[in-house]
């Protein structure tokens, strides 16, 4: 047993694991701030919604589309000037954080504007029908209604944020991705790999079963 | 009184127009219940979110109390819409909030009543429409009928003067139909309130309206009193609606008469005269015999009316008609 972990530096391991949680869930915190309010107004300015606007929403959705065509690694590599911009570094876990919300928000923008479209048109219908504003109708009803598939969302979004996450460990992103990189990869420390992998899919897992609960807590249908 | 004057609707489709209503007038009193029948795609969904502007008209106006509700700004317009409740065909009711927060659901929403005015108002109105013991419930754990309960709670709500139901029974199977319906009826009587209802069953219309208009294609092909237009249809459409309510196949019917003898014809008896011994004492008087074709007793809300049709062989036929014209009975003669 001894020989066989002899590369794993358990400590680091931590470290490591510590640091994708947080580039995980600070992204995943900014993509659903930002993602959310996109995603409703994708939804609004949509045809024969609420807010119809075909030129704002061709202009939101196309941002929306470029930001979500570019594979996640060159979005890591192109967006290396911004990061140092905005926070100073583009290296370790706050570095990550940039790429993966300009990853991470246009694809929950996404799955929020699906679960908004899902709501009964007939509930929008009546809560206009009871003298609701635009804002009412969206806080009162359309949010709500649409809270299991948005939970859902959210879900979905963190685990892209995972996978994501493992990728910006090429850049000097920090995290279990990074480890598996340099001692997994470079170094063909075989037994590093397989625990990081092993880590990554527990993560995962956990992850989901929380999302499922948490969409099951909250489905009234 | 909801007044339209030469109201219109139309939809633009590829840069064409396509007219759902055709110029309107029509009036709708205080406390009636008003019915619209008409097949799916007659307009008669479009002409009752008129009423609420839900749908905005592309021509005419529409005057509600004297009041033209076509001008109305959007904060006039979402005051308004707070005085006119609306249920539908499948009830949408939010499934992410329980019974009691559906119904205080406008209440909160027109944002002028207290927490305790809003919980007094849902307990008096789920103890109306019998659901109190479900207040905490979700939609999905109820049955059609008390979703539709629900969803006449969550219109009353904030005390409309206008009631406006679309298909609100279609849904429904037979019994529950019947005791929304009879719970409508008792909105209407014990709140004054204005009913305008939508349906394609004839047999709603009989129930519980006061008033009906029959549309085809866009249009008001012939309106009145329901008695009158159920009793003494004119324009083909009502013709069809009418006899599909009452199951009578045309063909059968025709066939049936071509085998009668003698004079064939239908009597409409209305009110008191549908309970009276009429035919024998006619017959007795004229000497003629009659056999009965076909037949039914019912009733247009609270009035009971009868509808026969005979074949009269023998013995005097202008005594016979004078008599039964002398009973106010309304006497048709199909052949």
């Amino acid at each position: 047993m001894e020989a066989l972990w002899s590369n794993v530096d358990w400590s680091e391991i931590g470290w490591a694991s510590w640091d994708t949680l947080v580039m995980v869930g600070m992204s995943l915190l900014f993509s659903v701030l930002i993602g959310l309010p996109i995603g409703v107004l994708l939804f609004l300015f949509g045809k024969r919604q609420l807010l119809e606007q075909p030129v704002a929403y061709a202009v939101l959705s196309f941002v929306v589309n470029v930001l979500r065509s570019v594979p996640f690694i060159i979005l890591l590599i192109v967006m290396i000037p911004f990061t140092v911009m905005l926070i100073g570094t583009s290296l370790g876990v706050a570095g990550a954080i940039p790429p993966l919300v300009a990853g991470g928000a246009p694809f929950f923008a996404r799955l929020v504007e699906t679960s908004l479209r899902e709501v009964d048109r007939g509930i929008i219908e009546a809560t206009q029908a009871m003298g609701a504003s635009v804002k009412q109708i969206i806080f009162g009803a359309l949010l709500p209604e649409a809270l299991p598939g948005i939970i859902a969302g959210i879900t979905v979004t963190a685990i892209t944020l995972v996978s994501y996450a493992a990728m910006s460990g090429v850049i000097g992103g920090g995290g279990l991705g990074d480890l598996a990189i340099r001692f997994g990869y470079q170094r063909f420390q075989t037994d590093v790999m397989v625990i990081t992998v092993a880590l990554l899919v527990i993560f995962v897992q956990v992850l989901q079963m929380v999302g499922d609960r948490l969409v099951l807590y909250f489905s009234r249908k | 009184m909801i007044v339209f004057d030469q109201v219109q609707k139309s939809y633009q489709v590829g840069g064409r127009a396509i007219p759902a209503l055709h110029p309107t007038d029509m009036t709708i009193e205080t406390g009636e219940v008003f019915g619209i029948v008409g097949h799916s795609g007659a307009g008669k969904s479009t002409l009752v979110r008129l009423i609420n502007l839900l749908e905005p008209p592309t021509g005419g106006r529409i005057l509600i109390d004297d009041e033209n509700i076509t001008d109305y700004n959007a904060a006039e317009l979402r005051a308004f819409r707070r005085k006119v409740g609306m249920i539908f065909q499948h009830f949408n009711l939010l499934s992410s909030k329980t019974v009691a927060d559906n119904i205080a659901f406008p209440m909160k929403l027109a944002g002028i009543y207290s927490k305790t005015e809003i919980r007094d108002r849902v307990e008096e109105l789920l103890a109306r429409v019998s659901l109190t013991d479900h207040a905490n419930k979700y939609p999905s754990q109820l049955s059609g009928g008390q979703k539709q309960r629900v969803g006449i709670a969550r219109a009353l709500a904030c005390r409309p003067t206008i009631l406006l139901c679309d298909e609100a029974t279609s849904a429904l199977d037979p019994q529950t139909t019947q005791s929304v319906l009879k719970l409508l009826a008792d909105i209407n009587r014990e709140l004054g309130l204005t009913i305008v209802l939508i349906t394609h069953e004839m047999d709603v219309v009989r129930r519980v309206c006061d008033r009906v208009a029959v549309m085809d294609a866009g249009e008001v092909v012939e309106m009145g009193p329901v008695s009158e237009v159920f009793l003494h249809p004119k324009h083909p459409t009502t013709r069809d609606f009418v006899f599909e309510s009452e199951s009578i196949d045309r063909d059968e019917l025709q066939e049936d008469l071509s085998k009668a003898d003698g004079r064939i014809l239908r009597l409409t008896f209305k009110g008191e005269s549908t309970y009276k011994p009429l035919l024998g004492s006619v017959a007795r008087e004229s000497g003629v015999d009659f056999s009965i074709l076909s037949g039914r007793i019912d009733h247009i809300k609270d009035t009971p009316y009868g509808q026969l049709t005979l074949s009269l062989v023998g013995g005097d036929l202008e005594v016979a008609m004078q008599a039964l014209k002398a009973a106010d009975v309304h006497v048709e003669v199909l052949r």
